[in-house]
């Protein structure tokens, strides 16, 4: 294992000094679930790379780890799509166009998308999971021709948590073949119903060249990424992105680590082979 | 459209059966078509067919008085939908509508029993295949059964948020 100071070296000074960003932007996405707009007061634009997150403080409650859901190619505010879970991200949630919250970041390890060049992409998301992706499927179709199929595989628990629902059907315009399912539906909803990792079989890509990506609660990445192994994908061109409980962001408080792993620093995003082995492990 | 001849022989399902067996399958079997809101079956009724859809979808569903309809599983073109009529007392124990114009392939479960009680080669090679969709099926209602995407932290943060205020500390789940 790296030692803690090589690995903290590499962090700027003042890494954990909230920047002041004002809610320029709020939309409510589902009942639970918001993606706020951030402009930063100094002016400077935070650089991402699709796939890291930031620590957002909503000053007097707390900072809470959320990736960043918007585009890291085009000019814009920074976007986050939170869901309303917890205290921090409910205080987030009572934010209002002109308030000022705290960000700090970006941190962790990005998607690496552009590795898919000349091969085929499967996106993987479930519930919320599918805002950290958003970043990625949007670097790939503003390098669309790069890439051969691309395919967008998404389960949420019903119809009314789908996110993003107009911009899955621009998606699907612009060649993303979108296959969406939810758990339960009434019967007004004529989509799928089903687990979304039985979606993998339907999909049309090559595994032999695909880079799949995966993003959800941990259980549903791994069926989804055995699901994907299955079909053929191999297990280091699977990458999934872990939850955990992420203070510092740096690597210096411990609480994300995962056996040799400092999720905030070695991750979020990681290849399944890696992973494999502490995803089955318990109480870990 | 391909006739059920040349079409059962290209299906995953159906892929495994030696081609006698397969004849004798093709001949328990129909092609069918359903308009949007129509259903293949109703709960409650005598199960005696199964379906390998086609083209469309068909939602499983069930009906109660305070939940209303809910659609618990759906099939597209492809998948085998059906297993009731294999299993005593051979009643189907939910609805099967067409969520969209649907083309299926229906067999003649009755038929079906009866040439698998004549020819247990027969039984078990189909027994074999429909175990396999069972399973799956049973995999993936389990794993629904976590409720991945619930908001069960919700419940869990209303205990911890008085701790969290305590701690200074709050327990959410990173977006």
């Amino acid at each position: 294992m790296t030692h803690l100071a090589d690995r903290l070296s590499g962090q700027p000074s003042g890494a954990m000094i909230p920047r002041l960003f004002r809610v320029a932007d709020r939309r409510q996405d589902t009942s639970d679930t918001f993606t706020m707009m951030l402009e930063p007061t100094d002016g400077v634009s935070l650089d991402f790379i699709p796939g890291q997150f930031t620590m957002l403080s909503a000053f007097g409650v707390g900072e809470v780890p959320i990736s960043v859901s918007g585009s890291a190619i085009e000019e814009g505010p920074l976007q986050h799509t939170i869901r309303d879970v917890g205290a921090v991200t409910h205080a987030l949630s009572r934010t209002a166009v002109g308030d000022v919250v705290g960000v700090r970041g970006p941190y962790g390890t990005g998607w690496n998308v552009g590795d898919a060049d000349g091969g085929d992409v499967v996106f993987v998301a479930g519930g919320i999971g599918l805002a950290p992706l958003r970043p990625a499927v949007l670097e790939v179709l503003h390098h669309r021709q790069r890439y051969g199929q691309v395919v967008l595989l998404y389960g949420t628990r019903s119809p009314e948590d789908l996110l993003f629902t107009a911009e899955l059907k621009r998606w699907e315009n612009l060649g993303v073949q979108v296959l969406v399912t939810v758990d339960y539906g009434t019967e007004s909803w004529n989509g799928r119903v089903g687990l979304v990792t039985t979606l993998v079989a339907r999909a049309g890509f090559d595994p032999r060249s695909t880079v799949a990506i995966v993003c959800g609660p941990e259980i549903m990445m791994r069926y989804a990424a055995g699901a994907l192994i299955e079909r053929g994908v191999r297990p280091d061109r699977v990458r999934v992105s872990l939850e955990r409980n992420m203070r510092c962001g740096v690597g210096l408080c411990g609480h994300c680590q995962y056996r040799e792993l400092f999720v905030c620093l070695d991750g979020p995003v990681l290849p399944f082979d890696q992973v494999t082995g502490l995803l089955g492990v318990r109480e870990l | 459209m391909r006739t059920i001849e040349h079409y059962l022989p290209d299906h995953p399902f159906f892929a495994k059966l030696d081609p006698e067996a397969l004849a004798v399958v093709a001949g328990c079997a129909t092609n069918v078509s359903f308009a949007p809101g129509e259903f293949l079956f109703r709960e409650g009724q005598p199960a005696n067919q199964f379906f390998v859809i086609r083209r469309g979808r068909v939602a499983l569903q069930v009906h109660g008085p305070s939940a209303g309809t809910v659609v618990v599983d759906t099939a597209d073109a492809g998948d085998v939908l059906g297993w009731s009529w294999l299993v005593p007392p051979y009643v189907w124990l939910f609805d099967a509508r067409a969520a969209e114009r649907t083309g299926a392939v229906s067999f003649d479960g009755a038929c079906l029993r009866g040439k698998c009680e004549e020819d247990p080669h027969l039984g078990y090679e189909l027994m074999k295949l429909v175990t396999q969709v069972m399973f799956s099926r049973l995999v993936a209602a389990r794993v629904r059964l976590l409720d991945l995407y619930g908001n069960k932290e919700t419940a869990d943060a209303g205990a911890l948020y008085a701790a969290a205020i305590a701690s200074g500390t709050s327990h959410d789940s990173p977006g």
